[in-house]
C-alpha cells in the first residue's frame, strides 16, 4: 500500500507487531500453562514452578485420571447429551424453517406460528418456574431433562429460516410438477442446498451442549449423573471458592485430597480436546460465516 | 384445452391443501417441545404473585399481588444487585468493544500472514470454552497464591487479593470476560475495516494525513454503523451480567459487589427455596429486558434502517 518509510512510521509498524503478539500471547499463556502443569509432578505444581513447559515431565496425572470413574461418566453423559441433542435439534429446525419460510399466502397461518416462536425467544418463564416444570415432568436427573430443554434453537431456527427464503424459488416448482411433497422438497432440494447455515447452527448445538454447565447444576442434583462441565465445576471450583473465601485449613486439606492441581489441569485438557479437534471446523463456519448471524425478520 | 387448465387448477388446489397439512405436522414437534419447555413455565410466572409452596402447586398456593415485589424495594439487596449487575455488564460492553476495536485496527496492519493468522487462531480460542473450565484457570492465575501475585511478590510488590476483596472483583470480571472474548467481538470489526475503500486511505496519505488521523478520520467513521449496532445488540442484555462467569468466581466474601440478579435468583430463589422472591426477580429482569431490546430495535429501524433481531 502506502510505503512511508519514516522512522516514526517503522517504530509504529514495530510497535504494532510486538501489541499483536503480545495479544497473542496474553491469550495463549493460561490455557498453555494448564497444558503444562497437567504433565507435570505435584511437588513442581505445589511449588508455582510450571509456566511454559512442564517440570519433571509426568504422567501420573493422566494415569490417575483414567482411574476416575466419575470423571468418565459425566464424560460419557455429555457425549450423550451433545449427540441426542444435535439429532433433535437438526431435525427440528429444519422442519419448522422449512414452513416458516413460505409466506403467508403459501401457508395460511405462518405469521402465527412465526409470532410465537419469537415471543419465545425474547420472553421464558425464568430458572425456577423452568426448573419446577422440569421436576413436574419426573426429568430430575435424566439426560432428557439437558435435551429436551434445549430441543428448539429459536434464534438458529430464524437463521435456518432466513437461509431457506434465500433459496430460489424455481428449484421447489419443479420438484413439485413432478410430483414431491413438501416433506421430499426439504430433505432432497432444501437440506442439500444449505450446507454452510447447517453446519454452523450443528455447531452451535454441540459447542453449547458440551460446554453448558448450568442445566446440569440445577437438573441433575445427584453427582453421579453430573454432566461433564457441571462435574469440573463441582471438583475443581469449589474448591477454590472454599479457598478465596477464608476457610480453614483442615477445611481445605481435606477438601483438596479429593483432587490435586495437576490432576484437575488433566481434567480441563481432556474436557477441552473434544472442542480442539472440532476447532478447525469452529473456525471454518463460526467465524468466517460469522455474518449469518445478522438475523432479520 | 379448456379440460386441461381446469384440471391443472384442480390439481394446484390439491397440493396447495396436502402442502398445508404437511407445513402444520412439520412445525408439529418443535411446538410442542415450545408449549412443554417454554409456553409451560411462562404460565408458572404466576408465581411472582403468590405465595408458592411447592406442596400446595400453582392451583392452591396463596396469593398475594404484589407483595413479592414490594419485598424486593423494602430489601436493601435490590440496590445492591441492580448497581452491580449494571457496572458489571456495561463495563463488559464497553471495555470489550473499545479493545476489540483497537486490536482489530492493530490486526490490520500486519501484513505477515502467518502471523495474523497464527494469532486470529489464538485469540478467538477463548470464546468457545466454557467458563467452568476457564474459572480454574483464573483462580491458578489470580489467586491469593496464583501466578500473578508470585509475580507482584517478586518485584516486591503486595498481593492484590483479585477474587476475594471487594475493591478488586469486580475489576477481575470484567477483565477476564475481556481477555475471553476481546478476540471473538473483534472479527466483525475486523471485517469492517477490510470493507474500507483503500482509495479513501491512498487520498489521506496523499494530503499528508499520519496514519493517527487516517484511523480517526476514515477508518473509525467507517466502522461506526457496526459499533452502533453491537452497542444495540447487547443493550437488551444488559441486566444479563454473565451468570456463567460470575457464579463460578465469586465467594461469600465478595457478594456485595459480586452479586448479579441472575446469581441471586439461583442462591436465594431456587437454592434458598424462596421460589416466589426469585420468579419476583427474573420477571423484573425480563420485562426490562424486552422493553430496552424493543425499544433499540424500534431507535434502530428509525435511525439506522436496520432490524436489530
Amino acid at each position: 500500500m502506502i510505503e512511508n518509510k519514516s522512522l516514526a512510521s517503522r517504530i509504529r509498524i514495530v510497535l504494532t507487531y510486538i501489541i499483536i503478539i503480545l495479544a497473542g500471547l496474553l491469550c495463549l499463556f493460561p490455557l498453555w500453562n494448564v497444558v503444562a502443569i497437567s504433565f507435570s509432578s505435584s511437588w513442581a505444581v505445589v511449588a508455582d514452578k510450571v509456566t511454559w513447559y512442564p517440570i519433571d515431565f509426568t504422567l501420573v496425572s493422566y494415569k490417575e485420571l483414567f482411574k476416575d470413574n466419575q470423571f468418565w461418566r459425566s464424560f460419557g453423559i455429555s457425549v450423550t447429551r451433545v449427540v441426542l441433542s444435535l439429532v433433535i435439534n437438526m431435525i427440528i429446525m429444519v422442519l419448522m424453517a422449512y414452513p416458516l419460510s413460505k409466506t403467508e399466502d403459501e401457508f395460511r397461518g405462518r405469521n402465527i406460528y412465526m409470532g410465537l416462536l419469537i415471543i419465545a425467544m425474547l420472553f421464558n418463564g425464568g430458572t425456577i418456574p423452568t426448573y419446577l416444570v422440569v421436576k413436574q415432568y419426573g426429568l430430575l436427573n435424566s439426560v432428557w431433562a439437558l435435551v429436551l430443554t434445549g430441543a428448539v434453537p429459536i434464534f438458529n431456527t430464524i437463521m435456518v429460516k432466513n437461509f431457506f427464503v434465500g433459496i430460489p424459488k424455481s428449484l421447489e416448482e419443479a420438484a413439485i410438477i413432478d410430483g414431491a411433497n413438501p416433506l421430499q422438497v426439504l430433505v432432497r432440494i432444501f437440506i442439500p442446498c444449505s450446507k454452510p447455515v447447517l453446519a454452523t447452527v450443528a455447531l452451535f448445538s454441540i459447542v453449547g451442549n458440551w460446554n453448558d454447565y448450568f442445566k446440569g447444576l440445577i437438573y441433575m442434583p445427584k453427582l453421579k449423573n453430573l454432566p461433564l462441565m457441571s462435574y469440573i465445576r463441582d471438583i475443581v471450583i469449589n474448591l477454590q471458592q472454599l479457598a478465596e473465601s477464608g476457610a480453614s485449613a483442615e477445611e481445605l486439606a481435606s477438601a483438596a485430597q479429593i483432587s490435586s492441581d495437576a490432576l484437575n489441569s488433566a481434567k480441563i485438557v481432556v474436557a477441552v480436546v473434544p472442542l480442539l479437534i472440532i476447532y478447525p471446523l469452529l473456525q471454518k463456519y463460526l467465524i468466517t460465516g460469522i455474518t449469518i448471524g445478522s438475523v432479520k425478520e | 384445452m379448456k379440460k386441461t387448465k381446469y384440471e391443472k387448477q384442480v390439481r394446484a388446489k390439491k397440493s396447495y391443501k396436502t402442502s398445508q397439512r404437511y407445513y402444520h405436522l412439520m412445525l408439529l414437534p418443535g411446538m410442542i417441545f415450545l408449549v412443554l419447555f417454554h409456553y409451560i413455565p411462562i404460565g408458572g410466572i404466576v408465581m411472582a404473585f403468590q405465595n408458592f409452596v411447592p406442596s400446595k402447586g400453582l392451583f392452591r398456593s396463596d396469593w398475594v399481588g404484589l407483595k413479592n415485589f414490594e419485598r424486593l424495594l423494602i430489601k436493601k439487596d435490590i440496590q445492591e444487585l441492580l448497581r452491580n449487575t449494571l457496572v458489571i455488564s456495561i463495563g463488559k460492553i464497553l471495555v470489550v468493544m473499545v479493545v476489540a476495536v483497537l486490536f482489530a485496527i492493530l490486526l490490520n496492519e500486519i501484513r505477515h500472514m502467518r502471523l495474523k493468522k497464527g494469532v486470529q487462531t489464538i485469540v478467538y480460542l477463548p470464546h468457545f470454552l466454557s467458563w467452568a473450565v476457564l474459572a480454574p484457570i483464573v483462580y491458578n492465575l489470580l489467586g491469593m497464591d496464583g501466578m500473578v501475585n508470585d509475580v507482584l511478590n517478586a518485584l516486591g510488590l503486595e498481593s492484590v487479593n483479585f477474587l476475594g476483596s471487594n475493591k478488586t472483583f469486580q475489576g477481575t470480571v470484567i477483565g477476564t470476560y475481556v481477555w475471553k472474548e476481546f478476540g471473538y467481538a473483534s472479527i466483525v470489526y475486523l471485517a469492517a475495516i477490510t470493507g474500507v475503500d483503500p482509495g479513501l486511505h491512498e487520498a489521506a496519505a496523499i494530503d499528508g494525513a499520519s496514519w493517527w488521523r487516517r484511523v480517526w478520520h476514515v477508518t473509525l467513521p467507517a466502522m461506526l454503523p457496526i459499533i452502533v449496532l453491537m452497542l444495540a445488540i447487547n443493550v437488551g442484555n444488559i441486566l444479563s451480567a454473565g451468570f456463567d462467569q460470575v457464579y463460578n468466581l465469586y465467594n461469600i466474601r465478595v457478594y456485595e459487589t459480586g452479586d448479579i440478579l441472575d446469581t441471586y435468583v439461583f442462591r436465594v430463589g431456587l437454592e434458598g427455596r424462596q421460589y416466589s422472591l426469585g420468579t419476583a426477580v427474573d420477571l423484573v429482569k425480563s420485562v426490562v429486558g424486552l422493553v430496552l431490546m424493543l425499544s433499540v430495535n424500534g431507535l434502530s429501524k428509525k435511525i439506522l434502517h436496520r432490524s436489530v433481531f
